[in-house]
């Protein structure tokens, strides 16, 4: 593969409407060259919209967007050096596989050819399909030979919209683990988008967390989830979700305040919102943990976790440990929290402390 | 926006040209022609509004109109329906399935005039299998010289022709629904009844708004195959709209009238299609 | 309310003698008792969805038999056989509000309106559509249309059981744990027997209280969401199950030791000390691969530390061979090419001969 040198792209207030509604709500943004940029938002959020700017699908009704330094705003798509994979997997289905991953090549009309298809091929495991033609190849085969392509053009912006999303759980589990090593080459920039927190955690590089078109934060991945800047990034980033307590403060006498009393310092004195991540809870004591009263209302073992759902005496909650816990449906057990790991939200949602127990 | 068509202008420029001359300069000659009185290419005289009232106030004009109407709605009304239910009675797969679509596009590939010709010939009560199997029943078909069986000629004419258009229309509509509907409904336990009234209406309300439209308009300007089934007769019976102008502008030459009522027409076609559509939108929207 | 017995096999082939690759149900003998909730899980192409169409009737197998209740229905047609099946796209009447859905399977059976009305809320109430009934169905989210194609399924009392294909492919996944939660629910009340079929293993694990899991056409286990994550059968079912799934290490029985290659792993439990055979495996799940500080375990490097939250997934290097380890704390743990010390032998290490679980005649 040539050197590359990662392209730096800057959206700047970059807004998009049609037909009246407002699909991107001006986004400010600096990808950091070279890196993954996870795009994290819930379908309709705008992450496919928002993408399609950054490719040159579509321009932005107002705003700016820069490549280097240059503007590039309202420039087409056939004129800037990005690569792009779909959900659906999209490849020429008249043409083999290794006519399919050449023809970005053939159309930037470089030499060696055939043994780029092959380098690229072989990264991606399908070189044995090089002869057939995609309808013959399996879900998963499929989007290798999608993403082959895409990284045979060598652009220096990757772009992948939920590339996995239409696959089987296990091959989604193999590829995520697959794209962590194939797309951290750091010589191009990668923007990937999905829906999944732990594609974001897994995947590394910097998360995006797009709501409503809107931005909400942008930063390294571990820090958007460990110090999210309000709640609804907070939210956006849990899987299992997010327990939200709302705690009436004011002359509250209930022991649980009492004890997290600490923490609240900085919360409004009236009425405040905390939240707990699920694994947080656990169903074993360490030294400084706080106790809460809790009886299970259902225990479901995922296949890695078990999560129960549990009403407490500061209202439902969902736990997750890791391992088989079966415990019946209505069994009274005690929950332990470390007071540390409580996250307080303002009125307006913005994060007042964080689990670190930092002040925001 | 800025450099995005540059290209792009290069290719429709043959379009436009092509596009003017078959069209928008055509219709700019139509409308010199609705405002002026041509004697000859120096005398002109402009009239205004002039052509315009004459035409209106002309009473061959209204009975056109009126006679175009009932065959438009006429046509609409048993066409739909039927072709609804030819589409329905269609097989959705196997062999037969290219068979039927084969056999069913066919009216549609003949030539208009062709079309005419051959029901004038079937009408005929001496040689036609229509109008001898009617004579034989003790009908006495004469679509040449009876304006009530010119209509039923012309009217079944349009029917042949143009109900596997809807039909078609219907059927890809139908093609559409997946399998699990109708395996959905049997579970349900659903009759024959129910799987048209709740599933296959539903989602034809769509196609059939394209369907209806097409029809409308086509059918609104209706000339060839009327022309020489019956050339309009007996008298005017069967002279609709389209026949009655050209009469006017090329077997009078009253270029004038001819060219007001041209606009007119194609005003009245615009109006009622728009409406058409825009119903039809709602109805769909409402599913 | 049945059991439901298949004893068949299928195959699409219309050869006289066909090969056992053409089967794409190799014979099997399962048994769906009445009021359970069960999973069929397997890859694309495993048979999941062909068994599911043998059980509401949609297709005949090529041999053998299915009964409900003891009663042979393999010849009968799906309506026939008071199954209720929910597909991968919701299936609703468009023009009905949402009690006119739930309504029609037993307007169609001519039920006295009264009843209709009782059940229609009954169900509605279950699901969570109570306030939605007068709702044209036409225009509302994929998650609300799932629920009223299920709840057109279960407003009959008399229904055998629900098949589910794959209902939650189209659903957003915030919005599929909910949906879980409300067929649990569903089962708990109205004690229904319901089938999933899914290649999620977090839908299935969660959902069922028995799992199937298959592979190429073949059964490979039945048992708890538990059975299979502590005791999977065969290595397909320990790669399968869990997220990501069972480590295999392919090992030599020498001398009372076990050993990758050449590097000694540990002491050979009793059961495999005798083994020879070349065909061996080791298996662990990344939750129970212990990090061990001393000179016990193996030597191992790091090579990648992914925090996801509530755990670490560690991928070390174990001989050339990459295992993952999950474990909680990563303290001790930063950078990549940093050496560790792997413990893989614990009371969850499984062996495997020939792919399948030791000792013998493990499945089915």
């Amino acid at each position: 593969m040539s050197t590359r040198i990662p392209v730096n792209l800057v959206l700047e207030n970059v807004e998009k409407r049609a037909q009246g509604d407002v699909h991107i709500h001006s986004v400010t943004m600096k990808l950091v060259p070279g890196e993954i940029t996870v795009l994290l938002g819930a379908t309709q959020a705008g992450k496919t919209t928002l993408m399609r700017l950054m490719a040159g699908l579509e321009a932005p009704t107002s705003g700016k967007i820069f490549v280097d330094e240059r503007d590039v705003t309202g420039v087409s798509v056939a004129r800037r050096d990005v690569a792009m994979v779909y959900q659906q997997f999209i490849n020429y289905p008249t043409k083999t596989v290794a006519e399919n991953i050449a023809s970005p090549l053939r159309i930037a009309r470089k030499d060696n050819i055939d043994r780029a298809v092959r380098d690229v091929a072989e990264r991606l495991g399908i070189e044995q399909y090089l002869q057939r033609f995609p309808g013959e190849l399996s879900g998963g085969q499929q989007q290798r030979v999608a993403l082959a392509r895409a990284l045979a053009k060598n652009a220096s912006l990757l772009l992948l919209d939920e590339p996995l999303v239409n696959l089987d759980y296990k091959l989604r589990e193999a590829l995520r683990i697959e794209f962590a090593t194939l797309l951290g080459g750091r010589d191009s920039t990668v923007v990937y988008a999905t829906t999944e927190p732990s594609e974001a955690l897994l995947l590394g590089g910097y998360t995006a967390v797009l709501e409503k078109g809107r931005l909400l934060q942008y930063g390294p991945a571990q820090d958007v989830f460990r110090a999210p800047k309000d709640i609804n990034v907070a939210a956006a980033m849990s899987d299992p979700p997010l327990n939200v307590i709302e705690l009436d403060v004011l002359g509250n006498e209930h022991r649980f305040v009492r004890e997290i009393s600490s923490v609240l310092e900085r919360a409004p004195s009236d009425r405040t919102t905390i939240a707990v991540r699920a694994y947080n809870l656990h169903l074993t004591p360490r030294p400084g943990d706080l106790g809460i009263h809790a009886a299970v209302v259902a225990d479901e073992f995922t296949g890695a976790d078990t999560l129960l759902r549990v009403t407490s005496e500061i209202g439902p909650l969902v736990v997750q440990c890791s391992g088989v816990h079966r415990i019946a449906s209505g069994t009274q057990i005690e929950l332990y929290l470390a007071p540390r790991e409580i996250y307080v939200f303002a009125r307006d949602g913005r994060t007042l402390l964080y689990p670190t127990g930092e002040p925001a | 926006m800025k450099r995005t068509f540059e290209a792009g202008w290069f290719f429709i420029i043959p379009v436009i040209i092509c596009v003017s001359f078959t069209a928008i300069l055509p219709l700019m000659t139509v409308v010199n022609y609705s405002i002026q009185d041509i004697i000859s290419p120096e005398r002109r005289v402009f009239v205004g509004t002039e052509w315009f009232r004459s035409i209106i106030t002309d009473q061959e004009l209204r009975a056109a109109f009126v006679r175009q109407l009932l065959f438009s709605t006429a046509t609409l009304c048993i066409e739909v329906p039927l072709g609804i239910g030819v589409a329905l009675c269609m097989p959705r797969r196997g062999a037969f399935s290219s068979a039927a679509l084969v056999l069913l596009a066919m009216p549609l590939l003949i030539p208009w005039n062709v079309v005419g010709t051959i029901w004038q010939l079937y009408s005929r009560p001496d040689i036609g299998l229509l109008g001898h199997t009617l004579s034989l029943i003790g009908v006495d078909f004469e679509y040449a010289r009876n304006p009530l069986h010119a209509w039923v000629a012309v009217l079944l004419m349009d029917i042949w022709h143009w109900t596997p258009l809807i039909a078609l229309l219907c059927y890809t509509g139908l093609q559409s629904i997946p399998e699990q509907y109708y395996l959905a409904a049997e579970i349900d336990g659903a009759g024959k009844f129910d799987v048209f009234r709740y599933i296959q209406i539903p989602k034809l309300r769509s196609v059939l708004s394209i369907a209806v439209l097409l029809r409308f308009m086509d059918s609104f300007v209706i000339y060839t195959e009327p022309f020489v089934l019956t050339g309009g007769g007996p008298g005017n019976s069967t002279t609709f709209l389209s026949q009655y102008l050209s009469q006017l502008a090329l077997g009078q030459f009253d270029v004038g009238p001819a060219a007001a009522f041209s606009i007119i027409y194609f005003l009245i076609i615009l109006l009622i299609s728009f409406i058409l559509y825009n119903w039809m939108r709602t109805l769909s929207a409402a599913t | 309310m049945a059991k439901i017995e298949l004893k068949l096999a299928h195959t699409y082939s219309t050869a006289a003698d066909p090969s056992p690759e053409d089967y794409a149900l190799v014979q099997l003998d399962l048994t769906f008792e009445q009021g359970g909730a069960y999973a069929l899980l397997g890859p694309s192409g495993c048979g999941k969805s062909t068994m599911l169409n043998i059980i509401s009737g949609l297709l005949r197998p090529s041999q053998g038999r299915v009964l409900f209740d003891g009663k042979d229905v393999t010849l009968l047609k799906p309506s026939e056989r008071n199954i209720a099946q929910v597909f991968q796209f919701p299936v609703v009447y468009d023009t009905m509000t949402v009690g006119q859905n739930l309504a029609f399977p037993l307007r169609t059976r001519r039920i006295e309106p009264r009843k209709i009305d009782a059940r229609v809320s009954l169900i509605a109430e279950i699901l969570g559509l109570s306030s939605d009934l007068n709702l044209v169905a036409a225009n509302l989210p994929a998650d609300m249309k799932q629920k009223i194609s299920l709840g057109r399924g279960l407003v009959r009392d008399d229904v055998a059981a629900v098949l589910l294909d794959e209902p939650l492919t189209v659903i957003d996944p915030l919005l599929k744990w909910q949906l879980r939660q409300k067929l649990k629910e569903v089962h708990r009340e109205l004690n229904v027997t319901l089938v999933y079929v899914t290649h999620d293993q977090v839908e299935a694990m969660s959902f069922a209280d028995k799992v199937i899991v298959m592979s190429h056409g073949k059964v490979l286990q039945v048992g708890t969401p538990e059975e299979l994550f502590e005791d999977p059968h065969h290595t397909f079912v320990g790669t399968f199950v869990g997220s990501p799934g069972m480590n295999f290490v392919e090992v030599q029985v020498r001398g009372g030791e076990l050993f990758k290659g050449d590097n000694l792993i540990g002491t050979a439990p009793d059961l495999v000390k005798g083994e020879t055979s070349s065909a061996l495996k080791l298996g662990v799940r990344p939750e129970h691969v212990a990090i061990v500080a001393d000179q016990t375990g193996v030597e191992a490097k790091l090579k990648r530390i992914q925090s996801l939250g509530g755990y670490h997934l560690l991928t070390v290097d174990l001989y050339g061979q990459e295992i993952f380890v999950r474990t909680d704390r990563a303290d001790s743990l930063s950078e990549p090419d940093a050496p560790l010390r792997v413990d893989m032998l614990g009371p969850y290490t499984r062996f495997f001969k020939n792919d399948v679980k030791l000792p013998l005649g493990g499945h089915l």
